[in-house]
């Protein structure tokens, strides 16, 4: 099994994978939307990958030859060697040199992802047991809370059934694309961590402390994520949804929140619906939808639990 | 190795002076290095139905989205605590240092005993009321409900006083405490047995491995528990008695902490890993008949590993928010572990060429140890980098993993050593084709358990996580016990979520499952009825001997009465 799987990952680079959410059978990173993920595709996908493939099925092919030339009947003598100073200089050397392969690229991306030297915009993101706040400062310090929804409420806010069950917030947040966004992060109660791995981004919210982390959102569109850091009982319910939109829509967005938006129960939806933002979800197929696809079963999924 | 041993040791096959003490002096105060490392053994047995119970739960829980077992994320969270804390504490340590290092350690320095008997006493038995006081902890109020549910990285503030409130944390520190000092006295005690009482002639480079192994094994746990030791204490005083070591408003900082445990969480890692490493090397040279390759490489590969080892600790905290030249100073020193583990897989495998390789079980768990340890170290490699380590940090790719170098390195490193000695220990051997079969079912098992877990972290799912992005399934869908076809087709009709990875997970989990059974039915079965076997049951050859297989199995109750001699 593992060897056919081992085999399979080797195409992981070349297989073209579209998700910015995760996907039921995929076997690699999610779809890149800015350049800090495009980068780490790049090095997964086409550096470390080929690396680490080919060196299990090196491992693997050795280990077939030794168990199949050298087993008690095929070679019943044992021969009597215990050392080769050459073969041993090699397999220390050679790694060596795939290890500082590795590390060159490795070091520019660390610092290309560090952080932003002209950040277009901030945004503030709070960690609380067991929901994000965001703050705007370049915008009145606009604050939004976000608190994910539950099953059984997916249908209300998100049209089609497209809700994505434990992804979904209340109050997404909306950021225009191409444009660097600086994410300062801090904790209120415990250590929480704000990602977003269709960004290629991922910082520990402490309390104490403000992290920083950046990104350029190239593509529009509707993105998720999770709360990486232990944080209690809810852990898994405080996910991240983000919509990023045009620069005039998300002034759109900025003017609602500042003006009728405001009065809403969750302001950052009521805004997303006014503008008609929920477009940015065609790519995703809604609960119906793959719903009739499961032939005669009985289809009430998702929500009804 | 030892190639040249001298068996002057005949005096063991007259018993009549083997007194044993009786079954409560001899059990329960003992001081014999063989019946201390027996109850190390079954101590770590059974607390592994313990650990492996717990997982079990947790794959149960994640085979379908949605709440199955766990009544909600605390609950899950104590058990996903409480079967790392056993299983790194109860189960792998003591199995593997304080079972195969007691009972083997002196056999192959050809000493009679460990320096310090009394002492080694106490190392177990405060190893007994640790379990209990962490099993306990899981019973008593934590604060956010019942038991600690901190990850088995306690991480402060959550596992603060404003995290968990209640007794269950302090318990586990208890419970800590005690098991980190029962590490240390047994460590000490290794040391000081290696350094004073090897044989004459045994000079440390004549030293068996699995002895190298304990030695630099034993150095790190005299390293690194204190620090956890500190760590846990200072955490305690945060808790009960208004310090602020940790807490921010107090002028603390909860990184802190992070720096202190990872200082001891990752040496903790190779404490694991290297007696594991001890035992491949003797079965590789036994079964292929040959001598160890590289003998010196071997050592200092181990030795390197474990300097090294102390000072990559950041890795585990890329994403805390320390600074980018940190970042960059702990990838290069993470990578750089990587050579002396390839010059131990390289090693093991010119071992076994030009061998004359029997397949007995142990030789397949070593083969399958040297294979697995090598996936789970290139994933290591790709975590190493700090940048990569944004995208898979905190996911299930961490907790593949992890798995493949402990789950299936260490734990296979213990079945291993199980099936190698356990002729030598009771005297009794196991039946052949049932340990041929428990190999091949939990080799399959464990991969189908982990290899899947690669995948839903390179698509971003995070660890800990009770229920996970997933439509629900419907009813007749729903649990272990439905048609796969049709459930697989139902997921794969699904747009989105991370089931149908988990449930390949959980499939192989039952899998393993059945194959701990399997196990503790083969070990009870060999105990009590096993085929009774000589001294030197494996045949080893000259150019693989080690002392152990110069006397009788089991051992006389004392042995080198006439020491031996190595030249």
């Amino acid at each position: 099994m593992i060897r056919i799987l081992a085999v399979l990952t080797l195409f992981l680079g070349s297989i073209p994978v579209f998700a910015a959410e995760p996907k039921q059978a995929l076997l690699g990173l999610q779809e890149a939307a800015t350049p800090n993920m495009e980068r780490l595709h790049w090095f997964h996908d086409h550096l470390l990958m080929y690396v680490i493939t080919a060196i299990v099925i090196f491992v693997f092919i050795l280990l077939v030859w030794v168990v199949l030339r050298y087993n008690a009947k095929a070679n019943p003598v044992p021969s009597k060697t215990t050392h080769n100073v050459l073969l041993e200089v090699i397999w220390t050397v050679i790694p060596v040199v795939i290890l500082i392969v590795i590390a060159v690229p490795s070091y520019k991306l660390l610092y290309y992802l560090d952080r932003t030297a002209e950040p277009d915009m901030t945004i503030k993101v709070t960690g609380f047991q067991w929901y994000w706040t965001y703050t705007y400062p370049d915008f009145k310090d606009l604050e939004i809370e976000s608190r994910m929804i539950p099953d059984a409420e997916l249908d209300e806010h998100i049209p089609d059934g497209k809700g994505r069950r434990m992804l979904e917030t209340y109050n997404p947040i909306v950021l225009p694309i191409e444009k660097n966004i600086q994410i300062l992060t801090t904790a209120n109660d415990v250590i929480h961590s704000w990602t977003i791995p269709a960004f290629g981004a991922k910082k520990d919210a402490v309390p104490g402390r403000t992290n920083e982390t950046w990104f350029r959102v190239t593509k529009p569109g509707v993105y998720y994520g999770q709360c990486s850091e232990i944080c209690g009982i809810d852990h898994a319910k405080m996910p991240i949804s983000v919509y990023a939109v045009t620069q005039e829509e998300f002034d759109g967005w900025i003017a609602c929140m500042e003006g009728e938006g405001a009065k809403a129960d969750y302001p950052a939806r009521s805004c997303v619906q006014t503008l008609g933002l929920d477009k940015y979800r065609s790519e995703q197929k809604g609960r119906t939808a793959s719903a009739t696809q499961t032939t005669n079963s009985n289809t009430t999924t998702g929500a009804a639990e | 190795m030892n190639a040249h041993v001298t068996t002057a040791d005949h005096s063991h096959d007259d018993h009549a002076h083997d007194h044993k003490p009786g079954f409560f002096t001899r059990w329960f105060m003992s001081t014999n290095h063989k019946d201390i490392g027996t109850l190390y053994l079954i101590f770590s047995i059974f607390a592994a139905i313990f650990g492996a119970a717990f997982s079990m739960m947790m794959r149960h829980e994640l085979g379908d989205p949605g709440m199955q077992l766990a009544e909600n994320g605390h609950q899950w969270n104590v058990w996903v605590t409480a079967h790392g804390l056993i299983m790194v504490f109860f189960v792998v340590m003591p199995g593997l240092i304080g079972g195969f290092g007691n009972w083997f350690l002196p056999l192959m320095i050809g000493a009679p005993d460990m320096a310090f008997p009394r002492l080694n006493n106490i190392s177990f038995w405060l190893i007994v009321p640790a379990f209990f006081l962490l099993v306990g902890s899981a019973f008593v109020n934590g604060g956010p409900g019942t038991g600690a549910g901190t990850g088995w990285t306690i991480y402060p503030p959550l596992s603060g006083a404003a995290g968990h409130s209640g007794m269950s944390v302090d318990m586990a520190i208890f419970a800590l405490h005690l098991a980190g000092a029962s590490s240390i006295l047994g460590a000490a005690n290794m040391i000081t047995t290696v350094f004073n009482m090897r044989a004459p002639g045994m000079t440390l480079h004549k030293m068996p491995l699995f002895v190298w192994a304990m030695l630099v094994t034993a150095f790190l746990l005299v390293l690194a528990v204190p620090v956890l030791g500190g760590a846990i204490t200072m955490l305690l005083t945060d808790r009960n008695f208004g310090t602020s070591f940790f807490n921010p408003e107090g002028g603390g900082d909860p990184i802190l902490f992070q720096h202190l445990f990872w200082f001891f969480g990752h040496p903790e890692v190779y404490i694991m890993i290297l007696p594991a490493f001890g035992i491949i090397s003797h079965i590789v040279s036994t079964f292929a008949k040959k001598p160890i390759f590289g003998y010196l490489g071997m050592a200092y590969a181990m030795v390197s590993i474990g300097v090294v080892g102390f000072v990559v600790w950041a890795h585990h905290m890329y994403t805390t928010g320390i600074a980018v030249n940190t970042q960059a100073y702990f990838t290069a020193a993470t990578l750089i572990i990587a050579v002396p583990t390839g010059i131990k897989i390289f090693s093991w495998i010119a071992t076994m060429w030009g061998g004359s390789i029997e397949f007995k079980t142990p030789m397949l768990w070593a083969i399958g140890f040297i294979f697995l340890f090598t996936v789970g170290g290139v994933t290591g490699v790709v975590l190493a980098n700090a940048g990569m380590d944004t995208s898979l940090h905190d996911t299930y790719y961490v907790v593949a993993h992890f798995h493949y170098v402990l789950s299936l390195g260490a734990v296979f490193g213990l079945f291993a050593g199980w099936y190698y000695w356990i002729g030598k220990m009771s005297g009794r051997q196991y039946p052949e084709w049932a340990g041929v079969i428990h190999f091949w079912t939990t080799f399959i098992g464990v991969n189908l358990v982990f290899f899947p877990q690669h995948f839903l972290g390179l698509q971003g799912m995070p660890r800990r996580y009770v229920d996970y992005a997933a439509p629900i399934p419907p009813e007749h869908l729903q649990g272990p016990f439905v048609n796969p076809i049709e459930k697989i087709q139902w997921i794969m009709a699904q747009d989105y979520g991370q089931h149908l990875w988990n449930y390949v997970s959980t499939m192989g989990a039952y899998l393993t499952g059945i194959s701990v059974v399997m196990f503790l039915l083969i070990a009870l079965w060999t105990v009590f009825c096993g085929r009774r076997v000589p001294g030197n049951y494996w045949n080893v050859q000259p150019q693989s001997m080690t002392l152990e297989w110069t006397i009788s199995s089991p051992p006389p109750f004392h042995q080198f009465d006439i020491q031996p001699k190595v030249k």
